[in-house]
């Protein structure tokens, strides 16, 4: 039984929990909030109180389970192994079940459609755009601020839609001259749409290490912004739509640049489709040769030294935390880092802390996504770095907003941007 | 349920973001760390911003009865804030701040909601140290640290919580706001109020400022393990060290049932046979660890060690110390219910303690892992079981009573640092005699005639 359908698929989870209060010491929402219903202890009390029929599920509760950025802190400092990643998700698919989409109609689409909205965008253009958001000067990348609340306060920078979208920006195989192996690159929606400077930066790497690429045109979004909301029915079905446009194009292995791609692909579409004989069996092969760019680069490859080209950064790295707690990467992307001449990898404080974005939780919490991102900006600045690196374009995109409200020039990049910028400078070279 | 007006008052001292009443967020203040213990569900959390406030609440509380359970971070484990006769939740987070750091009187002051872990932080700023270090340092508040008197690791050289508190301001019962004590390392102005409101588990009035002691930070510190295969001879090893004048930071020990569930979880390497096994810890200037530890080897060795274990750096330390910050987790892991008890003995009598729980865990065929503080007689026997297993926890309890019957025989006492709460106010009479109860009670009504605050701890209302 998977945390998806059922609430009492939790119950053994739930009884490990002793209720000590070690989770307070690592929550961002607690630390912000100190409230106890923030960190995991007050959430997991809540699930037993419904599970044992002492309450029920209310609106009220459904809110409450939206208080989690689901950084995975809580499970990594829990003395009893509780996976606290479960159980929320458990919860807030009961909260669906029994109250519906999430109560935040602040959300206003739900994943699918919001492929559809981001489509339209693309259609309408600069059009669009205008309306909505204005356009802020920055030296590095094009960005945006909304020019009117909608809900999710102004205060958020948001990348301009790009001009093309990723995927059709290419063919859907991408040939190299003596190809040492095929591989499928899901892009998911962020760099598909916004960050597709990411996405070129994977493809032209790949294509340095002599790896054709594949990119199915009739991929989706990995829905992780449906299952994390407990909005199960569309989750099950991009999983599927997925797994067959992947399927049908075939490939060594697959490589995704997000750390919500790769969660779905290793872990979330196997658990969404257990009762499906046929695509469960497919999900778990796509899962075993699923990996993180740089996890690929470094264990698969492993990615060529020579031709690397002088990059004058000092960079520091910020763990996505469904790329480090979820996925254990963390060496690999200082790895590729520290293995590009000219770079210097200097680390903030607490590089692993959740930047507060979280997908659709900045949405609904807003405010409280800003006070999270706050710490986070501070840390970057006091390592005195002109880069932050990191894993995820949904980091990026918070540390983005971060580093531009507070107003310091600090370049934001995917870890394998500086490493194309590297092979790029090695061949003017 | 609280009167509307009740609310009302209270919504136009603290602002409504401060006043909890939805029953979502209620039902989150109806525990805290303590296992098996029923939970209440209170009728408001509030939390104030500042110390004016807590008296306007305490004034409010006082005109409508409203019972008030003050709460730190939650993670006490004797039942001390989970409000039993419902009313109001206190919560003291948002008085959160380090007020200063002085070096040339090597205080602090800080308000009680502040973590321990980040007065330490700020202490180590300034090369000092604030030595009590319960196992909660990262989320305990010096409020609920200060209203136990914790403990910790190194309470046999530092001393425990009390030793390091020099004042107190208080909000008494009255809602009238009091300081006691202060910054000087003399004072005998009065009758000791610092010393009686440390410990007293909130029942007596509500700490809003702390002033502390620190010490100069260690220079030095070295670690070693010792694996004995006969609790007699570690205990013995625990006294000689004594009698040679050796006083380390920290000396724990770990019993047979703890070493072989710690093993099976990080295999850190001690022999499954073991009877017991004892870390020490020695710290101070460079030049009198080197002595010390050389001491403590040859001790150890002459007391029969079967094996000896040094930390040569720090990453060595950590390693060796593995097996002591994992007992708890490892033993939490085996089954849902972990019941931590305190009792504490004089130190002689370890090895009879550690006798006694491994008979008392054979007669009522329980788990009974035993590890603590060797040096300072405070032992955690954990009884691991399950919540759900009625019949099994009855037995639990039978094992409890009679563990605590153990310590008061061996000239010990119930509780070394996790207080009296709900959970061991039962026994109270057995350590201190009718008389001695009815003193606390005299105490309690003296300053808290109403029985406003935390009613149904450690004293009870006839
Ligand atoms: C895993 C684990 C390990 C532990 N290890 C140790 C250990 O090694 N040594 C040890 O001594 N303890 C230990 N404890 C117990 C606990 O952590 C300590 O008692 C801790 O100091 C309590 O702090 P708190 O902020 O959580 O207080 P709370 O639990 O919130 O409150 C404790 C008591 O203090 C009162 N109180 C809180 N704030 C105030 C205030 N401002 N004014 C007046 N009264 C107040 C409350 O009413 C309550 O009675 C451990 C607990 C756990 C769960
Ligand atoms: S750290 Fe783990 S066991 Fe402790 S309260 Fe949090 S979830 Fe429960
Ligand atoms: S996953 Fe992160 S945000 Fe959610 S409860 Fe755990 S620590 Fe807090």
């Amino acid at each position: 039984m998977s945390v998806y359908d059922s609430l009492d698929s939790i119950t053994e989870e739930l009884h490990k929990c002793m209720k000590c209060g070690n989770c307070m010491a690592v929550c961002p929402i607690y630390k912000e909030t100190r409230q106890e219903v923030g960190v995991a202890r007050g959430k997991i009390s809540l699930a037993e109180y419904i599970l044992s029929g002492e309450t029920e599920m209310t609106k009220g509760m459904g809110d409450r389970f939206s208080l989690c950025t689901t950084c995975m802190a809580c499970n990594t400092n829990c003395p009893c192994g509780v996976r606290f990643d479960k159980i929320i998700l458990a919860a807030r698919a009961e909260a669906v079940r029994k109250k519906g989409l999430q109560s935040a109609k602040k959300i206003a689409f739900t994943a699918l459609k919001m492929q559809r909205v981001f489509d339209f965008g693309m259609k309408a253009g600069s059009i669009f755009q205008g309306i909505a958001l204005k356009n802020i000067p920055n030296r590095h990348s094009k960005l945006a601020r909304m020019r009117v609340d909608v809900g999710i306060g102004k205060e958020k920078v948001f990348p301009m839609l790009s001009k093309k979208t990723l995927r059709s920006e290419f063919p859907e195989v991408i040939k190299v001259k003596t190809p040492k192996m095929r591989v499928g690159f899901f892009t998911g929606c962020m760099i598909n749409y916004f960050y597709t400077d990411i996405g070129r930066a994977v493809i032209a790497v790949l294509r340095e290490n002599d790896i054709e690429v594949v990119i199915p045109k009739s991929q989706a979004c990995c829905g992780i912004p449906a299952s994390v909301n407990g909005d199960v029915v569309s989750a099950r079905t991009l999983a599927k739509r997925n797994l067959r446009a992947f399927e049908r194009m075939g490939a060594d292995a697959l490589v995704v640049a997000c750390s919500s791609g790769g969660t779905a692909w290793k872990h979330v579409f196997g658990e969404l489709l257990e009762n499906d004989h046929e695509l469960k069996a497919l999900a778990d092969k796509w899962a075993k040769k699923s990996y993180d760019i740089s996890e690929f680069l470094i264990h698969q490859v492993p990615f060529k030294k020579e031709g690397l080209g002088r990059v004058a950064r000092k960079v520091t790295y910020h763990e996505p935390c469904h790329l480090n707690r979820g996925q254990g990467i963390s060496k690999e992307p200082r790895e590729i880092l520290k293995s590009i001449p000219g770079v210097e990898l200097i680390e903030m404080k607490e590089p692993g802390r959740c930047c507060g974005m979280a997908g659709s939780f900045s949405l609904v919490h807003p405010d409280l996504s800003g006070q999270i991102s706050d710490r986070k900006t501070a840390d970057i600045q006091t390592t005195k770095t002109d880069t932050v690196a990191t894993g995820c374009p949904a980091c990026r995109l918070q540390l983005q907003s971060g580093v531009e409200n507070a107003g310091f020039d600090e370049e934001v990049l995917h870890t394998v941007q500086i490493l194309a910028e590297s092979y790029r400078v090695g061949r003017k070279n | 349920m609280l009167a509307r007006e009740v609310l009302e008052e209270l919504v136009r001292v603290l602002g409504r973001e401060n006043v909890l009443t939805e029953q979502e967020d209620l039902l989150t203040y109806a525990y805290d760390a303590t296992a098996a213990m029923k939970h209440h569900k209170p009728d408001v959390v509030v939390a104030p911003l500042s110390t004016e406030q807590v008296a306007d609440v305490v004034k409010i509380a006082l005109r409508y009865h409203v019972p008030i359970y003050t709460r730190g971070s939650g993670t006490n484990l004797s039942g001390g804030t989970i409000p039993v006769e419902g009313g109001m939740v206190l919560s003291m987070l948002h008085l959160n701040k380090i007020l200063e750091v002085d070096q040339d009187n090597l205080t602090a002051t800080v308000q009680p909601g502040v973590i321990i872990q980040a007065l330490n932080d700020e202490a180590a700023k300034h090369g000092l140290l604030y030595p009590p270090d319960p196992g909660t340092v990262t989320t305990a508040t010096m409020g609920g640290s200060v209203s136990e008197c914790s403990g910790g690791l190194r309470g046999l050289k530092y001393g425990v919580t009390k030793h390091y508190i020099m004042g107190l301001q208080m909000v008494l019962a009255n809602g009238e706001v009091t300081r006691w004590g202060g910054k000087t390392v003399k004072n005998v102005t009065g009758y000791d109020l610092v010393a009686l409101f440390t410990g007293a588990e909130g029942t007596l009035g509500i700490i809003t400022e702390i002033i502390v002691k620190l010490i100069p930070a260690p220079e030095a510190r070295k670690s070693m393990l010792a694996v004995f295969d006969d609790v007699d001879k570690a205990g013995r090893a625990i006294a000689a060290i004594i009698r040679n004048k050796v006083i380390p930071a920290t000396l724990e020990i770990l019993d047979n049932v703890t070493i072989q569930t710690v093993e099976n979880f990080v295999h850190a390497g001690l022999p499954m046979d073991a009877e017991a096994v004892l870390l020490c810890e020695v710290d101070g200037y460079k030049e009198v660890v080197q002595r010390e530890a050389v001491l403590v080897e040859r001790i150890m060795k002459e007391e029969g060690a079967v094996q000896l274990k040094i930390a040569k750096d720090d990453k060595e330390r950590d390693l060796l110390w593995l097996a002591r910050r994992s007992a708890l987790p490892a033993l939490a892991q085996k089954r849902p219910t972990t019941v931590l008890e305190d009792a504490t003995v004089p130190r002689s009598k370890i090895p009879d303690m550690l006798k006694a729980i491994r008979r008392i865990a054979t007669k009522y065929n329980l788990q009974i892992a035993t590890f603590g503080h060797a040096g300072d007689g405070n032992l955690h026997p954990t009884i691991i079981t399950d919540e759900r297993d009625a019949e099994e926890m009855k037995r639990v309890h039978l094992a409890v009573d009679e563990i605590f019957e153990t310590a008061l025989a061996l000239g010990g006492t119930l509780s070394g640092e996790h207080g009296i709460g709900i959970a061991k106010m039962k026994y109270l009479n057995r350590e201190f005699g009718e008389a001695g109860v009815a003193a606390l009670k005299r105490i309690k009504e003296a300053l808290d005639p109403n029985y406003l605050l935390n009613p149904g701890k450690i004293v009870r209302r006839d």
